[in-house]
C-alpha cells in the first residue's frame, strides 16, 4: 500500500505547522521524517494516519491493505501508550478485542507479535515490571499484531537509553526484513534515520516545508559494517548540511518563547 | 607526572537522603499508648475533672455497659442505615454525572456552573427544606448525606476522567476501538485510582453530615446519642459514642483501603 500526500498544511489557530507538503511514501519502504524539534513531523504522521485532519491538502492511498490487517495505519508511540493494569498479553490484545476474530486466531495472533518481540517470556508481566526497552517492544507487538498496511512510528526510540535504543533498532531492522512493512519513522536523530530508512524526508524548521528527500542506497544489514562507513559519514554530512541552520534557528525560537 | 600521594584517608560523611520517610509502624502503636495513658494518669491524679472528660477506663466501661445493653448497637444500626444509603446514592448519580462531564463536552458545559455554584453550600443548611420535601423520617436525612456526597463526587468524576492519559485515548483511537469501548476499557480503569481515593473524601463527608442530621433532627443514631449524652452531662457516654465514630471511620477507611488493595493491584 502506498500514500500520497498532496499539498498538505497545518495550523494549530495561528500557527503554521506545515506547508505545502507533497510526499509519497512508497510500497514496502522506511521513510524516515527528519527535522528539528517542532518542525511539524508528529503532526504530518498524525495526518497521514488520520488522526488529525489537514488545515488544507489531501492524503491519498493507493493499494489495497494486506490480507488479515485488521487495522492499515498503525501507530507506535514515544511515551509506549501501554494500559498499566493489563499485562503485555493483555496490551496486545487491546488491538484485536473489537474485531470479530475467533478466540484461537486472537491467542494466535498474541503469541506470533510476542515470539517476533522477544516478548514470549514476559506475557504475563505488567508494564511497570519492565524495563523502557521492553515496554516499546510491547507497543511493537500490539502493532505488528494487528498486521498494518502501513506503520506509523512516532519517535519511537527517543525515550530509551543510547544502548537500549541501539538493540531495538536491531530489533527492528530485523523486524522489517521479515515482514517489509511500510513504514514512516519519525525522528530528530540523524544517525537513526541513516540506520533505519530506505529514504529520509527532510524538513524544514517551522512552519515544516519539505527540503529535501534523500535515499540511503546502502542495504540495512551493511549499515553497521566499517567499509560502508565512508558512505554513511558522507550522506550524514550531507543532511547536516541541510538541517544545521535550520536546527540552530529553531533551537533559538524554543529558547526565546 | 608523578602522582601525588594521599596525605591521609577519611570516611565521606553521609549527610542525608532528602528527607526520605522510613517505616516506623511501633512508633504509631507506642504514640497511641502513651496518649492513653497520659490520659488516665491525668484522670487519675485528678488533673483532668471526669465531668468535663472521663477516663479512658471510664470510657472503655459506659462503652460496655451501652453496647451490651443493646442501646450502642441498636443507634450504631441506624446510623450504619442512614450513612449507607446517603454514601450510595449520592455517589451513584455523582459518579454517572461526574464521568459524564468527563467525557462528553454538552453535560460538561452545562454541569461545571451548576455544580460551582451550588458545591460551596453547607448541605446541612438544607436539613430543613428537606425535612419539609421528606418528613421528619429516614429520607430528608439520608437525602443531605446523599446532597453532600454528590457534589464532591462529581468533581471528582469528572477530574478522574481529565486525569486520564490522553495518549491512552489517542492509542486507543488509532486502533479504531468505538467509543463505548474507550469508555470501558481506557477511561474507567484509568479514572479508578482517583475515584477511590474520592471515595475516601466522600465518606468523611458522609460521616460529617451523619452526625449533624442526626443532632438536628434524630432520635435514634449516634448523632442524636452524642448529643442526648452532652444534654444529660454523661460525659462517658458522650465519649463513648465518639469512640464509635472513630471506629466507623477506621472501618470504612480499612473497606476503601482493601477495595484499592484489589482493584488496583496494577499499581
Amino acid at each position: 500500500m502506498e500514500l500520497l500526500l498532496e499539498g498538505v498544511s497545518h495550523r494549530y489557530g495561528e500557527l503554521r505547522a506545515l506547508e505545502a507538503i507533497d510526499l509519497e511514501v512508497r510500497e514496502g519502504e522506511t521513510l524516515a521524517l527528519l527535522g528539528p524539534s517542532g518542525c511539524g513531523k508528529s503532526t504530518l504522521l498524525g495526518i497521514m494516519g488520520g488522526l488529525l485532519r489537514p488545515s488544507e491538502g489531501c492524503v491519498r492511498v493507493r493499494g489495497e491493505p494486506p490480507a488479515g490487517s485488521l487495522n492499515p495505519f498503525t501507530y507506535v508511540f514515544q511515551d509506549f501508550a501501554l494500559l498499566p493494569w493489563r499485562t503485555v498479553a493483555g496490551n496486545v490484545a487491546l488491538a484485536l478485542e473489537h474485531h470479530r476474530l475467533g478466540a484461537a486466531e486472537r491467542t494466535r495472533r498474541i503469541e506470533e507479535a510476542l515470539r517476533l518481540t522477544g516478548l514470549e517470556e514476559f506475557a504475563h508481566a505488567y508494564p511497570k515490571q519492565l524495563s523502557g526497552g521492553m515496554r516499546q517492544r510491547v507497543g511493537l507487538a500490539r502493532a505488528t499484531a494487528v498486521r498494518p498496511a502501513l506503520l506509523l512510528l512516532d519517535e519511537p526510540l527517543s525515550a530509551l537509553d543510547a544502548q537500549t535504543r541501539e538493540l531495538l533498532m536491531e530489533d527492528l531492522i530485523r523486524i522489517w526484513s521479515h515482514e517489509r512493512t511500510t513504514s514512516v519513522y519519525v525522528t530528530h536523530n540523524l544517525f537513526e534515520a541513516l540506520r533505519m530508512a530506505d529514504r529520509i524526508a527532510v524538513l524544514s524548521r517551522r512552519p515544516g516545508r519539505l527540503k529535501e528527500i534523500i535515499a540511503v542506497n546502502i542495504p540495512f544489514a551493511e549499515r553497521g559494517a566499517p567499509e560502508r562507513a565512508a558512505a554513511l559519514s558522507a550522506l550524514h554530512q550531507r543532511i547536516w548540511t541541510l538541517i544545521r541552520d535550520e536546527v540552530q534557528v529553531a533551537d533559538r525560537e524554543v529558547h526565546d518563547g | 607526572m608523578a602522582e601525588q600521594s594521599i596525605a591521609a584517608e577519611a570516611r565521606v560523611a553521609f549527610r542525608g537522603g532528602g528527607f526520605e520517610p522510613g517505616a516506623r509502624r511501633w512508633a504509631s502503636w507506642l504514640a497511641f499508648a502513651a496518649i492513653i495513658a497520659a490520659w488516665q494518669a491525668a484522670s487519675s491524679s485528678g488533673l483532668l475533672p471526669a465531668l468535663l472528660m472521663p477516663s479512658p477506663w471510664q470510657v472503655a466501661r459506659a462503652f460496655g455497659e451501652l453496647w451490651h445493653s443493646g442501646r450502642l448497637p441498636g443507634d450504631l444500626g441506624a446510623s450504619l442505615y442512614r450513612v449507607l444509603w446517603g454514601w450510595f446514592l449520592g455517589t451513584a448519580v455523582g459518579l454517572v454525572a461526574g464521568v459524564a462531564m468527563g467525557i462528553w463536552t454538552t453535560p460538561r458545559a452545562i454541569g461545571i456552573p451548576i455544580v460551582s455554584a451550588l458545591f460551596p453550600i453547607p448541605k446541612i443548611a438544607l436539613l430543613p427544606l428537606l425535612i419539609l420535601w421528606f418528613g421528619i423520617g429516614e429520607p430528608s436525612k439520608i437525602a443531605t448525606i446523599a446532597l453532600g456526597v454528590f457534589f464532591p463526587t462529581v468533581i471528582t468524576g469528572y477530574s478522574a476522567v481529565d486525569s486520564v492519559p490522553r495518549n491512552l485515548i489517542r492509542m486507543a483511537q488509532s486502533f479504531n476501538l468505538p467509543r463505548r469501548e474507550i469508555i470501558r476499557k481506557i477511561l474507567l480503569p484509568g479514572a479508578m485510582p482517583a475515584i477511590l481515593a474520592g471515595f475516601r473524601i466522600s465518606s468523611s463527608i458522609a460521616l460529617i453530615l451523619l452526625v449533624a442530621a442526626e443532632m438536628i433532627g434524630a432520635e435514634h443514631g449516634v448523632g442524636a446519642f452524642i448529643l442526648q449524652a452532652g444534654n444529660l452531662m454523661q460525659t462517658d457516654q458522650l465519649v463513648a459514642g465518639v469512640v464509635v465514630l472513630s471506629l466507623l471511620g477506621l472501618a470504612i477507611s480499612t473497606l476503601l483501603g482493601r477495595l484499592e488493595r484489589a482493584l488496583l493491584r496494577w499499581r
